[in-house]
Order: C-alpha cells, then sequence, then structure tokens
C-alpha cells in the first residue's frame, strides 16, 4: 500500500517534470553545449603530446574526455539556484504543507532533465565521433551498467551537498555564492579539466580521500576502460553518501523550523 | 549626446548598485575567496601542462602567466560589469520591463549596460593586475612609455570585443526570449582564452580566431606584453574591436525594431 503510494508520488512526479522540461528543449540543448570544454582540452592534451608522459595513448585519452563529458552531463546539478528563486519569492511555502519533501521534486526535475538531454549528448558525441573515428569503442555490458551505476552515484553525492548548500539559504538568502565557491575545486579537481593521474604526487596524496576525483575521474576511467579502482570507488562514493545524507537531514530539519516565510 | 548628463547618471547608477550590493556583505567576502581560488585553480592546471614539457604552443610557463593574468582582469571585468547587466536584458524582455527602458529619455544600450556593478569582480581586476606586475618581473619586460600604450590599447580593444560578443548574444533574446544559456555557452568558449591559442590544433585555431575571436581577445595582447607582437596585428585587432562595437549597436538598434513587449 504504501510503496504503491510512493511509486505512484514518484512516477507522477517524474512525468510531470520531464513534459515540463521538454517545453525547453533549446535551453537544454544549450546546456548540453556549454558542457564542451572536455574537447577543447583533450585538444591540448593531444595536439602537444602531453599525455606520453601519463602513459595514455591519444585513443584512450579521446575516450577518457568523451566519458568525462557524459559524466558531467548526468551528474550535473542545479537544485542550489532553483531553490535559492523558490525560497526567495516564498514558493516554499506551498511545497512545505504537502506531505512530500520538496527536495523529492528538485530530484525529479534533475532526472527529467537528464533525459531530455540524452539526444543532444548522443548527438554531440556522434559529432566527436565522425571527427575521431579510431576512438569509437563500445564497451560491454557490465562496464556500462557499473559506469551507469557510478555516475549516478556521483550525481547523488552532488546532489547531497548541494541541497546542503540550498538549505543555507533558510539563513543567508542567498546561497548560490557559496555553490560557486564549491564549484571551484569540483571544477579543477574532479578530472573534468585533466585526469587525475596527471595530478603531481603532492595533490594525488590526498586527492583520493575527497569526493572530487569521484565524481567525474572514476565514472568516466570506469566507462572509457582506463586504469581505476574499481572497488575503491565506489566504496569511497557510497561512504560519502553515507556521510552527507545524515547531515541533509539534520540541516533540513534545523533549516525548516527556521524558515519564515517572505513577508511575515 | 549630452556627456555630462550621462556621468551624472552614471554615477547614480554606482552609488544604487553598490548600496543594494553591499547589503549581502558575506557574499561578498565568499566571492572573493572564489576569486583567489579560481586563480590557484587555473594555474595548477596550467602547471600540469608543463609539468614535463618546457613550452605549449611555443609558450614557456612564465610567458602562459601573462594569458593568465590578462584573462583574470578581462574575467574580472566580465563579472563587474557585462554579466550583471547583460543578463538582465533576458529579465527585461520576458517581463516586458524593457518597455520602462525604452521610454526613458536616455539611450537604451548604455541604460541596459551599464545600470548595475557587482563589486566583487573587482578583486579579480586587482589579482590579475598583479599577476601581470609579477609576470613583468620574471620575464624581464622593460616598461618605456610605447610598450604601456600599445598594452593599453590592445586591452581596450579586448574589453570592446568581449562586450560586443556578450551583446550580441544577450540581444538575440528580442526573438528567443530565453537565451539565459546562450550566454552559458559563450562563457564556456571564453574559457579557452586561459591558454595560449598556438596549443590547439590548427582547425581550431582558425575557428577561434574568425568565429568566436578569442585570439584578439587575450593571444594579442600578451604577444604585446612580450614585444612578439607584429604591428599589423595590433592594428588588425584596433579594425577587429571597431568592427564589433559597431555592428553591435546596428545589431541592437535592428532587434529594437522586432521588440513587442511581453504578452502583445
Amino acid at each position: 500500500m504504501i510503496s504503491n503510494l510512493i511509486k505512484r508520488k514518484i512516477f507522477t512526479l517524474l512525468k510531470v517534470q520531464y513534459s515540463n522540461m521538454l517545453e525547453y528543449r533549446v535551453e537544454i540543448a544549450l546546456w548540453a553545449i556549454s558542457g564542451i570544454i572536455p574537447f577543447f582540452m583533450l585538444n591540448i592534451w593531444t595536439n602537444n603530446n602531453l599525455n606520453e608522459y601519463i602513459n595514455i595513448s591519444n585513443v584512450m585519452l579521446s575516450r577518457y574526455f568523451l566519458c568525462a563529458f557524459f559524466v558531467r552531463q548526468f551528474s550535473v546539478v542545479w537544485v542550489v539556484f532553483s531553490f535559492e528563486e523558490d525560497s526567495l519569492m516564498g514558493k516554499v511555502s506551498p511545497y512545505l504543507i504537502q506531505p512530500l519533501n520538496p527536495f523529492f521534486r528538485y530530484f525529479a526535475q534533475h532526472l527529467a532533465e537528464q533525459l531530455t538531454r540524452f539526444p543532444f549528448a548522443l548527438l554531440i558525441a556522434t559529432f566527436f565521433f565522425i571527427f575521431n573515428p579510431e576512438s569509437i569503442w563500445i564497451p560491454n555490458f557490465g562496464v556500462l551498467l557499473l559506469s551507469v551505476i557510478s555516475t549516478f552515484l556521483s550525481f547523488l553525492i552532488q546532489f547531497l551537498i548541494q541541497s546542503i548548500v540550498a538549505c543555507l539559504c533558510f539563513w543567508t538568502e542567498k546561497a548560490s555564492s557559496i555553490e560557486r565557491l564549491l564549484f571551484i575545486p569540483t571544477l579543477f579537481l574532479s578530472g573534468l579539466l585533466a585526469p587525475v593521474v596527471s595530478f603531481p604526487e603532492y595533490v594525488k596524496s590526498w586527492i583520493y580521500l575527497t569526493p572530487f576525483p569521484y565524481l567525474i575521474d572514476f565514472p568516466a576511467n570506469l566507462l572509457s576502460g582506463n586504469a581505476t579502482n574499481i572497488s575503491r570507488g565506489f566504496s569511497m562514493q557510497i561512504l560519502w553518501i553515507l556521510l552527507l545524507f545524515p547531515l541533509f537531514k539534520k540541516i533540513w530539519s534545523n533549516g525548516t523550523k527556521k524558515y519564515t516565510a517572505m513577508g511575515s | 549626446m549630452n556627456l555630462r548628463k550621462y556621468i551624472n547618471i552614471y554615477t547614480k547608477f554606482l552609488h544604487t548598485s553598490l548600496a543594494c550590493e553591499l547589503e549581502y556583505k558575506t557574499n561578498i567576502l565568499i566571492d572573493l575567496i572564489t576569486a583567489i581560488l579560481s586563480l590557484i585553480g587555473s594555474i595548477f592546471l596550467l602547471s600540469i601542462f608543463f609539468q614535463n614539457n618546457n613550452t605549449i604552443g611555443g609558450w614557456e610557463f612564465e610567458q602562459a602567466l601573462i594569458i593568465q593574468g590578462i584573462y583574470t582582469i578581462l574575467n574580472g571585468i566580465t563579472n563587474t560589469w557585462f554579466n550583471p547587466n547583460l543578463t538582465e536584458i533576458v529579465k527585461h524582455i520576458r517581463e516586458g520591463t524593457l518597455d520602462f527602458v525604452l521610454l526613458k529619455p536616455i539611450d537604451s544600450q548604455f541604460f541596459i549596460s551599464l545600470k548595475k556593478i557587482t563589486p566583487s569582480g573587482f578583486l579579480e581586476i586587482i589579482l590579475g593586475i598583479f599577476l601581470l606586475l609579477y609576470c613583468i618581473k620574471i620575464n624581464q619586460i622593460n616598461i618605456n612609455l610605447i610598450f604601456l600604450t600599445l598594452c593599453l590599447i590592445t586591452i581596450i580593444c579586448s574589453i570592446c570585443i568581449l562586450y560586443s560578443l556578450w551583446f550580441f548574444i544577450s540581444t538575440t533574446t528580442i526573438w528567443f526570449v530565453k537565451t539565459w544559456n546562450a550566454t552559458e555557452v559563450l562563457r564556456s568558449f571564453l574559457y579557452i582564452g586561459r591558454f595560449p591559442l598556438n596549443s590547439f590544433s590548427f582547425s581550431l585555431r582558425i575557428f577561434f580566431s574568425v568565429v568566436i575571436p578569442i585570439a584578439f581577445i587575450t593571444t594579442i595582447p600578451s604577444e604585446v606584453f612580450l614585444g612578439l607582437s607584429q604591428f599589423w596585428k595590433i592594428l588588425l585587432e584596433v579594425i577587429v574591436a571597431m568592427v564589433f562595437l559597431i555592428s553591435s549597436r546596428k545589431f541592437w538598434l535592428f532587434a529594437l525594431k522586432f521588440y513587442s513587449s511581453a504578452s502583445s
């Protein structure tokens, strides 16, 4: 009975949000295009033969950056920006009355957006393969499944971190600047611009303890078939989720107690 | 055109928007940290490229830092003036408030481009200038009057090109209504300006000098800094900047003919 209800709720939410997202196809296509930085980075790497020193062939590196592009496409999170707007506009108030945590709504929005993004990402990948036909490969089913799971876990980590930041809206009103601050280490340390193997030793010694390499580098390595420590990757991803989830619950319950609708 | 009137209005703009931004003091502090981290991150990325190579695209590390410095200054200018104002165009057009701007007895482009200011971008400009000063020291550049004027001319031209690009994209909102993300696409392309143009493959180099003139924005000013640039390149940059400024102005006036307010 209860599980049926939850199922129906989730299904309805997803359906509504998906049709909502389909309204803004062009917008989402533009978002997809704005994620092509990894390809420019690939160009710098291969054009200057920088990859020789880290023992990754041109083909493997181009697969790595393609996968990094894909992982990024399906783990982009923008919940803090939506939540900030909603809480400033007072839209959170009606959500709070509903018997459903508002973050489920945002979660469904993200999933729906990823679904809308998928064809555009595929299109960009097709163009990539036209220009680099030698890098075409088909990962086997097991690898594909594992990397989809790890991409989803990466999305979950980022969603939790951003939701925690979003909850700070209850105290500061403008939480998106904190998100921009957190985005900087994510950008440079996650492996979007350079694979983590290429980092200097003094960074590599501690980076694997932080969540960053598991956001893009680990799923991308897994999918592209580059060497990576699978068991460590998954256990660290799950560990971080287990650490962040209670924190989110705590800050959410404290925040909602603190919440006063605008104008009260 | 009454110059004194415009200067007078601009000081009023400065006053109101500074007062508005200083409401969020911690925000400014966070933005400062973000700017510093972002610079550290990009130097870190550059150092990865150079850890086994002495040159990239013919640029040494110390020389590539100049590009980084100029990029930081330009990014600061974008964050201080272009980003807060030109993203506002989208809002004006969606909500129909552009009517109020057009009715005012001042130039609409002036009003729209300079209304707001985000002071946290200043720190980036200062950081960039410090980095450039440091570069002048380590590259042993001797400063004279000709050098200074040439630098100033090229940097001003870069700012003009950058402004025109932003303004072009924002103007297209009049037809497409939602081009919020188009500026995001532009941002991700401009990211390339952090690296010397020669480090890319030939086809991308053509793309980044003809379609999106990133070459003109950071590479030529950096070459001028190093005293490497030929005279014709500087002349070309001045011409390109003029063409961009004039055509963006023409484009705005042309686009306004198609503006039909909201819901009419």
